[in-house]
């Protein structure tokens, strides 16, 4: 942090106060102890059917308990699943993403989850993002943890960014990271030449630590943002963002990647999976959801072209839904879930985890699916392979991080 | 003035000294912090005024709003007509009208070759928008906004803000938007300072909350379709006719996570199975069209229930009652409110011999809220020079205060609304159930700190429409963007 601040303060950011913003750029991208790798979360809140995600075409049981909502065998319908390996076939809306299997750029990890079985949104949300779970009291979020642990002397303001107005429970903590909701309205507006610099002022003096830190770096990110330009993007590579909050937030993701504005960590979240009552099967209230899902994350990979090689992107939800539809021809609260993996990093064209069967006896309390995959190895193989993180173990208090139990979709 | 008030003032002023809660009249920082505490923060004058009459008197009088008058305000919402409208007079008027035009253009599209294309275009509203579906929101929205700023009850504001947050609904989900108007006027606003039980049953009760999670819906796992399913609606098309089956655990678990117990509260999944069990019957006469809460035995589990190791004897509707009575009267709940409530005025970690006093006097006054709330409000760390300042202003707080402070003349709260979209924290369109976080560093974030010096340069720019200041007065009172704007001015 203290490093970081002598950097901003006498390093780059004078440069770009000075109108030098080009020369700011360039070291910034040149730096040889800037990692460059980046990793871009994507929070499906609301819990998402990942059954019908990733869906076991191959279990029995399957068919039997969603009669209303199961996603037809590959090649048994024109609207069925699309089939990755002969057992899991993506839901017909993730057709976007199935290129990305195709070429191994995309991995599934199935039967991942948390320890904790609580069946509250807001709960697993809390464990998922503290990576503690049963622990409520965790004062930080994993991702903000991994900006501790990758701490080095030429952090950015921008190092980690949720695109939400406001910053997810992962990226909160003691390490800098910004929330913006669109990144052309982020800067003091209107002012006629005065009141932004002498809000700097105000909140440079204040004896408010919270808003002190706070405010300053709000100030030094609008000087960066400003030097990037994002007016002017245009998505390259004939990608085509969905015309949805996710979209645009994966949009300005890919701005801020090739901004080289010193991105390590983004956020973007996709909400209402929550489907209680007439979730749909390939059409419907999900398949509309995936659409927006996969449609975001393909623009996104395709926008980024040969930048993909440095960027993971990982999607995960707080648990998973019950095996068995409910009487609304929706699915209530559940314990396992699907994650995917995309990025050049990935050991695509696979799906991992240990499959536990979805029999009365195979599940989780004998309704939902059982996680085999401590979301925590996720993360931790995320942290280590990924972002490079020698000791993960800091980022996970209170667990053994052991890559024994790493399941190998990054290399 | 009446001579007689001004005696009466010092008066009040001369007993405030000896209890030793007024401000001398050169220290008026406790008057300040009393104000931003238990109301939006002070307008030009407010701290004069409460000065006059003592800060015991006043905090007696905002915790009996009943009594006082509120002119002002009834003027001011007079003209905002679905105020006063059944939910059935606001679906009719409204909502209805809007459904049907909807399902006739997806007919058309259907028709024409577009079948479902229809689906996700927004309802487009013909002429004046304002007329539409979204006048509801809009001016249940301008009711709140009004009353924060310009109420004399604030600390009745503060906790229709509070109790609304507690018992959050989303006015996005379905039919809720027809709900949250007689949900805040009708269930939320009149029980804010008396017995929690009868808030909580009367949450109950609510179709706001009924369909928000879904328990409506929810009911015996041995009841088939051949009950419900036929129930056809003549005028209107109602995609939620389609009757249920199964139990459904969604206002079972919140009900104990979030309204009574608390996470931590002691309670177990079969905990929320039985609880869901019991409460299976609770419904909605038609969602679409407004209706109001009915009891349905056909959807009733009747077998017997164990809630916390408590037999819930068969009873049909009793059922849910004598589980709400046993929640109310928990310990884990009176402490999950007084913990709750105690964050919301004092600080952020709740000072724990505070919240235990707040516990003890819910329980022994069968969850009477005012007198929980008084034991916060005229506690020693209540008033201590360390609580001040200790808390961020949400949004909506921060908003309000700065309206108030600027003695802005708000011709219409629209820009104000915009604002809180903006900040992160739109007014009842909170979608998860544990509503909006009360802490610091869910509000004092980069971006959001840009919002509010901006939404502070609109302001008193005189850029926001609808908001009337007096520009040039400004500078001197020191209400600028830049003291609306400052880092103090975050904190209350």
């Amino acid at each position: 942090m203290l490093s970081r601040r002598i950097f901003l303060k006498d390093g780059g950011l004078a440069l770009v106060s000075l109108g030098f913003a080009p020369a700011f750029l360039a070291r910034t991208a040149e730096a040889g102890s800037a990692p460059r790798r980046v990793l871009i979360a994507i929070f499906q809140r609301g819990a998402v059917d990942g059954l019908n995600m990733i869906v076991p075409y191959g279990e029995r049981s399957y068919y039997a308990l969603r009669r209303r909502i199961a996603i037809p065998r590959p090649g048994s319908d024109a609207d069925a699943a699309l089939d990755l390996d002969g057992f899991f076939a993506l839901h017909p809306r993730l057709a976007p993403l199935k290129p990305l299997y195709d070429r191994r750029e995309l991995a599934v990890i199935h039967a991942t989850g948390s320890p904790d079985s609580t069946r509250s949104h807001f709960d697993a949300q809390d464990y998922m993002e503290t990576a503690t779970p049963g622990i409520k009291s965790t004062r930080d979020g994993w991702l903000n943890r991994c900006l501790h642990a990758r701490a080095h002397s030429d952090a950015t303001p921008f190092r980690a960014v949720a695109l939400a107005p406001r910053l997810p429970r992962s990226l909160q903590g003691t390490a800098q990271a910004l929330a913006i909701g669109r990144l052309g309205q982020f800067g003091i507006r209107g002012t006629r030449g005065r009141g932004g610099a002498s809000f700097e002022d105000d909140y440079a003096a204040s004896p408010d630590r919270l808003l002190k830190q706070t405010g300053t770096e709000a100030f030094e990110a609008i000087r960066m943002l400003k030097a990037a330009d994002p007016a002017r993007y245009r998505p390259e590579n004939g990608a085509s963002y969905p015309r949805s909050a996710f979209g645009e937030a994966l949009r300005q993701i890919a701005q801020l990647v090739k901004a080289d504005v010193g991105l390590e960590i983004a956020f973007a979240e996709t909400g209402n999976w929550d489907h209680h009552v007439n979730e749909g099967g390939s059409t419907g209230q999900l398949a509309a959801r995936l659409d927006d899902l996969a449609r975001g994350i393909a623009a996104f990979t395709t926008d980024l072209g040969n930048r993909m090689s440095d960027v993971l992107v990982l999607t995960m939800s707080e648990f998973g839904r019950a095996v068995a539809e409910n009487g609304n021809g929706g699915t209530d609260h559940g314990h396992g879930n699907a994650m995917m993996a995309i990025g050049g990093s990935v050991r695509g064209g696979r799906v991992y985890g240990a499959w536990p069967g979805l029999e009365t006896h195979q599940r989780f309390e004998g309704r939902d699916l059982a996680v085999t995959t401590d979301f925590r190895d996720v993360f931790s193989e995320v942290a280590a392979r990924h972002l490079g993180i020698d000791d993960a173990s800091p980022i996970f208090p209170g667990y053994r991080v052991d890559r024994a139990k790493f399941r190998g979709f990054l290399g | 003035m009446s001579p007689f008030r001004g005696v009466a003032g010092a008066i009040a002023v001369a007993a405030a000294i000896c209890t030793g809660l007024a401000a001398a009249p050169s220290d008026t920082a406790p008057i300040t912090h009393v104000l931003n505490r238990i109301g939006y923060g002070a307008r030009p004058g407010d701290v004069e005024r409460v000065a006059a009459m003592g800060l015991t008197t006043y905090i007696d009088r905002q915790l009996h709003p009943e009594r006082l008058p509120d002119p002002e305000v009834d003027r001011r919402l007079a003209e905002l007509e679905t105020l006063t409208m059944t939910s059935r007079e606001l679906a009719e008027r409204y909502f209805v009208p809007a459904l049907m035009e909807r399902r006739a253009r997806q007919r058309a599209a259907a028709e024409n070759g577009e079948a479902g294309k229809g689906k996700d275009q927004p309802p487009r509203d013909r002429g004046n928008a304002m007329n539409g579906p979204r006048r509801v929101l809009a001016e249940l929205g301008e009711q709140r906004l009004l009353r924060a700023v310009y109420s004399e009850r604030q600390l009745n504001e503060v906790l229709v803000d509070f109790w609304f947050n507690h018992f959050n609904v989303f006015a996005g989900k379905g039919p809720d938007r027809i709900y949250v108007t007689e949900y805040e006027r009708d269930v939320i606003r009149p029980r804010v300072l008396g017995k929690f039980r009868d808030l909580l049953g009367a949450v109950a009760e609510s179709p706001a909350m009924l369909f928000y999670l879904d328990n409506w819906m929810s009911s015996s796992e041995k009841v088939s379709g051949t009950f419900f399913g036929r129930r056809p609606l003549k005028k209107v098309p109602d995609t939620f006719s389609r009757r249920p089956t199964g139990l459904n655990e969604n206002y079972a678990r919140e009900l104990l996570e979030l309204h009574t117990l608390g996470v931590d509260g002691g309670y177990t999944q079969k905990d929320v199975v039985e609880v869901a069990r019991a409460f299976t019957g609770w419904t909605i006469d038609r969602p679409r069209t407004g209706g109001g809460f009915r009891f349905d035995g056909r959807m009733h589990d009747g077998g017997e229930k164990v809630v916390l190791g408590q037999t819930i004897r068969a009873g049909g509707k009793g059922e849910g009652e004598r589980v709400l009575d046993f929640l109310a009267a928990h310990p884990s709940t009176a402490r999950f409110i007084a913990t709750k409530l105690t964050r919301r005025f004092v600080s952020d970690g709740p000072p724990a011999g505070l919240v235990d006093r707040a516990a003890a006097r819910f329980q022994e006054t069968g969850g009477d809220l005012r007198e929980t709330v008084r034991v916060i409000l005229t506690s020693a760390e209540f008033l201590a020079p360390g609580s001040r300042h200790a808390k961020v202003k949400t949004p909506l707080e921060f908003v309000v205060s700065a309206v108030r402070a600027s003695g802005a003349e708000v011709v219409s709260a629209l820009p104000l609304m915009r604002a809180l979209n903006e900040l992160g924290m739109p007014l009842y369109l909170c979608q998860p159930p544990t509503g909006y976080a009360d802490t610091a560093e869910t509000w004092i974030t980069t971006g959001g700190l840009l919002n509010r010096m901006n939404f502070a340069l609109a302001l008193t720019d005189g850029r926001l429409k609808g908001i009337r200041v007096e520009r040039d007065a400004a500078p001197d009172t020191g209400l600028s963007a830049q003291a609306l704007g400052s880092p103090e001015f975050q904190r209350r």
